[in-house]
């Protein structure tokens, strides 16, 4: 996981966004930074209307008629086809720049719903081999031999027989499978995945997630999962970034999230999962219900729900304060001049569990 | 709590949906099990098991293809007068999945409470209406002025108290809680199950919780039954189903659960089950007891293969 000679795909940096409503200015988005590194997974977790799909939706340059970019710089780099790096403000280019160069061709996105993210009219070989014909220039037979592999790859069987069926034909598990061999036909460097399992079964989901992890690692690409499934992350992750209320509010490797979290919102979800290995003790569950980013407010948003928050959390947003130079965290706990406050008991109890009897796990 | 004579038996349940002339879809085939009074069984399963079509024939959404339904000494699997009809309207109720969608957006919150009283007359005065909702509203952690507002104007986890609300204020014997809390974010989940388990502390309600999110149904279940394509393939207490699985189904959806804990998830491997390759026919198997009230659904050879 170490790579010294991290390259970046992506930067994100100060990325604010707004969506005019009929009810007013919602601020979906307040100052996101995020990097991705080629061949890393990186997860990015909150709850429903923080702001993790929408940030993503940005970075391909599909953000709803009704959004705005406030500020913001999104760089991707890439390498051209003649082998030329390049690196390009996905928000400053054209949408049919965007959609010649970098959707679907080196940017790849999947969806949470395999039943809406196909086309029902077409048979899923002509979906699968679409891109590659726009993109690629390919011919018809050079993109049918190809997308017959890639059928194979993402573990369909007989594949020649497949590639003429609708996708009404197959089951979730298989469309989204499908929905993956699309994303990859033009061989992307950044697979943004936006909720891939939710809607399927766990034993399902538990399949998929290998398949992602396997390509990710055979093809080297960097991957985005954005999902609210802390299993999930703990499954595929490398970086995680923790959002709440349009910000990022803690970020870290997957270690350091899990084992060592600082924000109090990541201590309450982490400790609001139930755990298979814990008795039956009361669940720690976050009070509240996330903030309405309609109305703007003074401090940080997590403030309100937050058993641990201080005076200064109800009048100033906490900066990033910088745990080691992987985790950083966004609360005033850890500014040198505050209280000292430790990590709720039962977490801690669980965090020593899982670092000594991690091998329960691995045999089950 | 075993000792107590079961609230709901359940024999041989089938419900079988005609589709067309020639097709008959088996969404329950043939499901036996028993819930005692006070408990929590959770039921799981994947989609399409037949895991809520349980819950839905129990309640008589639908009318059971055949078998025997027993709840609270009453018969509830044919046709029933009434007497009994109006008892089981009162005494199980159910919790839906959508918060959004089962409750009526034109009616005030303290009316969709109300409702339920208001039909089957439980109440001598308006005051004590009133009275009963605020007191109900108190219980699931919102306020009396709540009762004035549209559903719309709840946030989605607010939504499902509502929903927990309706269905306790008819005292019931028994709840059905239909992936109550699937639909929710994380933290609120935690809320709500939290919620319904206090509720049941202080009341002593029976839950049939219907999940497909097994470390929740362990957290919050007492016994657990496994369903698969309309068969209950195993069942038994938490403990039972955990740490001692049989059935190879059982294995591979207790194998597939995500775990918040990177040390161990990275390097897991999910088991696949396939019935059809392992040539399982549920139809052939027998319900073997294995001690305890752990039972299996298994032909004589598979079980000596399995265990």
């Amino acid at each position: 996981m170490e790579n010294l000679h991290r390259s970046k795909v992506m930067e994100i940096r100060n990325l604010s966004i707004t969506f005019r409503t009929s009810v007013g200015q919602v601020h979906a988005i307040r100052g996101v930074d995020l990097d991705m590194h080629q061949g890393e997974t990186v997860a990015i977790v909150g709850e429903s209307g923080s702001g993790k799909s929408v940030t993503m939706k940005a970075a391909m340059g599909i953000l709803a008629n009704n959004g705005q970019v406030d500020s913001g710089t999104i760089q991707y780099t890439y390498h051209r086809d003649n082998g030329e790096i390049k690196t390009v403000d996905i928000l400053q280019m054209k949408k049919k720049e965007l959609r010649r160069h970098i959707n679907g061709k080196r940017i790849a996105m999947i969806f949470q719903d395999p039943m809406t993210s196909l086309d029902p009219t077409m048979t899923i070989g002509k979906q699968i081999i679409e891109g590659m014909l726009w993109h690629k220039r390919a011919t018809r037979q050079e993109a049918w031999g190809k997308a017959i592999r890639l059928l194979e790859e993402v573990g369909i069987a007989d594949p020649d027989k497949r590639m003429k069926n609708y996708p009404h034909h197959l089951s979730g598990g298989m469309r989204q499978r499908v929905v993956i061999a699309i994303a990859l036909a033009c061989d992307p460097d950044l697979l943004i995945c936006d909720e891939p399992t939710t809607a399927l079964d766990v034993t399902i989901q538990a399949k998929i997630l290998e398949l992602i992890q396997r390509i990710q690692k055979e093809r080297n690409i960097c991957v985005v999962y954005i999902t609210h499934d802390l299993g999930v992350v703990a499954k595929i992750a490398d970086y995680v970034n923790v959002m709440y209320a349009g910000r990022i509010i803690e970020k870290g490797t997957v270690d350091e999230i899990f084992f060592d979290p600082r924000h109090p919102y990541t201590w309450g979800l982490l400790s609001a999962m139930p755990d298979m290995d814990m008795s039956n003790e009361r669940l720690y569950a976050i009070p509240g219900s996330p903030p309405n980013l309609l109305h703007s407010f003074e401090g940080d948003a997590f403030a309100p729900r937050n058993p641990f928050a201080l005076n200064i959390d109800k009048r100033l947003e906490p900066p990033m304060f910088k745990v080691s130079d992987t985790h950083y965290a966004a609360t005033w706990l850890l500014d040198p001049r505050a209280p000292k406050v430790e990590m709720p008991e039962v977490l801690k109890n669980r965090i020593r569990i899982m670092l000594e009897g991690g091998s329960y796990h691995a045999e089950s | 709590m075993q000792n107590h004579e079961p609230l709901l038996k359940v024999k041989n349940l089938r419900q079988h949906f005609v589709t067309s002339g020639h097709y008959t879809v088996k969404a329950v085939d043939g499901v036996d099990f028993v819930i005692y009074p006070g408990e929590t069984y959770g039921l799981v399963g994947e989609s399409g098991s037949g895991k809520s079509t349980i819950g839905r024939s129990l309640i008589r959404l639908y009318k059971p293809t055949g078998g025997q339904i027993e709840f609270n000494g009453m018969d509830i699997s044919g046709k029933m007068d009434r007497v009994t009809t109006g008892r089981l309207r009162v005494e199980m109720q159910m919790i839906f999945q959508d918060p959004m969608a089962c409750l009526n957006p034109r009616k005030k919150v303290g009316e969709i409470i109300a409702q339920g009283l208001d039909i089957h007359h439980l109440y001598t005065s308006k005051s004590e209406r009133k009275e009963k909702v605020s007191e109900m509203l108190r219980k699931v952690g919102l306020a009396p002025e709540h009762s004035d507002r549209y559903p719309h104007q709840f946030s989605g986890g607010q939504r499902q108290r509502v929903g927990i609300a309706r269905a306790l204020i008819m005292n019931p014997k028994l709840v059905i809680a239909d992936e109550c809390i699937s639909a929710l974010d994380v933290s609120i989940q935690a809320q709500v199950v939290n919620l319904m388990q206090s509720l049941q502390a202080e009341t002593g309600t029976t839950y049939l919780f219907i999940a497909h999110d097994l470390s929740m149904v362990k957290y919050i279940s007492n016994r657990i039954g496994v369903m698969h394509m309309g068969h209950l393939v195993e069942t038994g207490t938490t403990e039972e189903i955990f740490s001692y699985p049989v059935h190879p189904y059982t294995k591979s959806l207790l194998s597939a659960i995500p775990r918040p804990n990177p040390k161990s998830e990275r390097l897991r491997v999910a088991q696949s089950y396939d019935y059809k390759e392992q040539g399982v026919d549920y139809s052939k198997g027998l319900q073997h007891h294995l001690g305890g009230s752990h039972l299996v659904l298994a032909t004589d050879e598979e079980l000596v293969k399995w265990v």
